[in-house]
């Protein structure tokens, strides 16, 4: 039975996310068995960049600005026309909506938040993260038809497939509900968004100040990171609500976290320890933020931070 | 207005996550329980607001059993008019959704308001399911919405930034951080609240097909490695070369 992905496109090519979730598939397409098959929604450049990470075929609904309510159409209709039993989605921002209102038309047995490829020796099961990271839990899922959405940056990209075959699919969606009538992108200045990125470099009230964030910023600039930073950062003021990481701003996975002036409470850990690597810096020997990590410097970040930033400008120009 | 917004328990923040029964239940020995921050501090209060200069009225409801109410009563000490409970143990999200639908479909809700997700369970989906089910528009992470005549207008977060859209009630959002601002219960609104109706109505059968088989905690980090303040050129050294990170 084949697997169908629900992937996202941003101007005409699959998003991270949607390239993430395809990958999985093809990941459990091992197991499951069945060809893995991409629908998508709007204009497609090509094949969206999809069949690289292994779909064979594309499914493509040409409907511009179209809703979540018009997509969840378009996947039931997909799911009918290939006789799939799985549907694959990323649990971002679109997937968050797409996939459940799928369920629901499909009246499926749907998991969301998963992290590990399915587990077929007895039915479904599937991993997936429960309170704010720190545990996990064994799902398993029944029904005739099954849809998991997946934890962006949880299962990583992998590409090395060929050119996946584009098919136009036609269905009534009905109009859009819901008009959008501006889109403010995060970042102007070509950073990298926070969830989707590898490396990462947060800073808390231990910088004082929001004037003291320049090298912050350096030093991802540098790396190649986004940046972040604990809650009362963003609450105060000093930095944008979007870099508000922890228990109840977003939680991420990147593979290099840097903390820098940050205590390591439970509520930040939460949206981070599922980080690969952790690196802290602080002045304050018994941070709680060292119990966490894998590297630390203690000491104090005004002095670190531009001695790492030189460093960094070291390996980097070897 | 009618306003329905959807509440949680979820564990205090700082609880400590251990499992009892062979991994396959939460410990619940010493967990403090709060309304689940997103539904209290966001949708919550975003409610109470609208109502508060649109008029209306403000209804929670919570999926769940007798063990909810003093979060319920939390809520109530708020603000909202009055609280239903339905009682059930719910399967999974679809089942929470469906329980809900069960209560709210005939009631003429205009907004019905959900958090971005339970900090126990982190799916942030059952907005939507139930949209879905109500065959309504459904607008996720809202992180501002504000109604005027017939129309919400909401900014809402989406991959790379955030959008403002327009949307006919009736509608479901889930509610993210920006939205509103925590309120603290004053004596007033906790003595109020003793009185409120906390109505509880029977559950629907289950329409979860999901079930937990165990839990698990991460493996333990092994000890931080330490580099000198000194010798940071060190640390970039053993990213790369150790950790193969950067
Ligand atoms: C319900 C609830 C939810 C919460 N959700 C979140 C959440 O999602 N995310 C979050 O981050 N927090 C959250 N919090 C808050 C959390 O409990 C902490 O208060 C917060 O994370 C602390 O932020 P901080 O580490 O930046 O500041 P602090 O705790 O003030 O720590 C500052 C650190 O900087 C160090 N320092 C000071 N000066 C220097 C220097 N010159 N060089 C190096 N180090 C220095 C100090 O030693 C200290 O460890 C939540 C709290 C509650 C109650
Ligand atoms: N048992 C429940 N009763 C009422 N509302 C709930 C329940 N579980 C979840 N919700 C609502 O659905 C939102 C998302 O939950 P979840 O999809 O489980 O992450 C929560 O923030 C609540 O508003």
């Amino acid at each position: 039975m084949s697997i169908l992905v629900y992937a996202e496109l941003k101007d005409g090519k699959g998003t991270k996310s949607a390239f993430e979730a395809v990958s999985y598939a093809k990941k459990a397409s091992e197991t499951v068995g069945g060809d893995v098959i991409a629908v998508t929604v709007g204009a497609i450049n090509g094949d969206g960049g999809l069949g690289n990470y292994g779909a064979s075929k594309v499914l493509n609904a040409a409907i511009d600005g179209a809703d979540g309510g018009q997509m969840a159409k378009v996947v039931e209709a997909a799911m009918n026309q290939t006789g799939a039993g799985l549907l694959v989605a990323s649990n971002d921002e679109t997937g968050k909506v797409v996939a459940p209102r799928a369920a629901v038309r499909l009246n499926a047995g749907f998991v969301a938040g998963v992290t590990g490829v399915p587990d077929t020796s007895g039915g479904l099961t599937v991993s997936k993260g429960v309170f704010s990271g720190k545990a996990t839990a064994k799902v398993q899922v029944d029904g005739d038809k099954k849809v998991i959405a997946i934890v962006p940056n949880s299962f990583g990209l992998h590409a090395g497939g060929s050119d996946a075959a584009v098919e136009s699919i036609s269905v009534d969606a009905g109009a859009a509900k819901i008009t959008v009538k501006q889109f403010n992108p995060t970042s102007t200045d070509g950073s990298i968004p926070l969830p989707e990125a590898d490396l990462v470099v947060s800073a808390g009230r231990g910088l004082k100040g929001p004037e003291n964030w320049g090298m912050v910023e350096e030093l991802a600039r540098e790396l190649g990171a986004a940046t972040a930073c604990s809650r009362p950062v963003s609450d105060i003021g000093w930095r944008p609500h979007h870099e508000h990481v922890g228990q109840t701003g977003i939680a991420i996975r990147p593979t290099l976290y840097i903390a820098i002036g940050i205590s390591g409470a439970i509520q930040h850990l939460a949206g981070v320890n599922s980080s690969k690597v952790i690196v802290v810096v602080n002045k304050d020997p018994e941070a709680p933020f060292f119990k966490a990590a894998d590297y630390g410097i203690v000491g104090d970040a005004f002095e670190v931070v531009p001695k790492l930033i030189e460093a960094v400008k070291g390996l980097k120009g070897n | 207005m009618k306003i329905l917004v959807c509440i949680s328990k979820a564990p205090d923040t700082t609880s400590r996550i251990a499992f009892t029964d062979g991994d396959t239940k939460f410990d619940e020995n010493g967990v403090q329980f709060i309304v689940n921050p997103y539904d209290e501090w966001y949708a919550l209060v975003r409610g109470l607001e609208l109502k508060e200069t649109l008029g209306g009225s403000v209804t929670t409801v919570t999926v769940g059993g007798a063990d909810n109410d003093p979060v319920i009563r939390k809520a109530l000490a708020i603000g909202a008019d009055n609280a239903v409970r339905i009682d059930a143990d719910p399967a999974d999200s679809f089942d929470v959704a469906s329980q809900i639908v069960s209560y709210a479909k005939d009631q003429g809700f205009d907004l019905v308001l959900t958090g971005k997700e339970t900090i126990n369970y982190n799916s942030g989906v059952t907005g939507a399911l139930i949209a879905e089910m109500l065959d309504m528009p459904y607008v996720a992470l809202a992180t501002k919405l504000d109604v005027d005549g017939g129309t919400a207008t909401i900014t809402r977060e989406v991959p790379g930034g955030t959008e403002v859209v327009e949307v006919a009630t009736p509608v479901v959002l889930s509610a993210a951080k920006g939205m509103a601002e925590q309120r603290i219960p004053n004596m007033r609104g906790i003595m109020a609240a003793r009185t409120k109706p906390l109505e509880v109505v029977a559950g629907v059968p289950s329409t979860g097909q999901t079930s937990i088989v165990s839990y698990a905690l991460p493996p333990a980090k092994g000890d931080v490695k330490l580099v000198d303040a000194e010798n940071v050129a060190e640390l970039v050294r053993l990213l790369h070369e150790e950790a193969k990170v950067i």
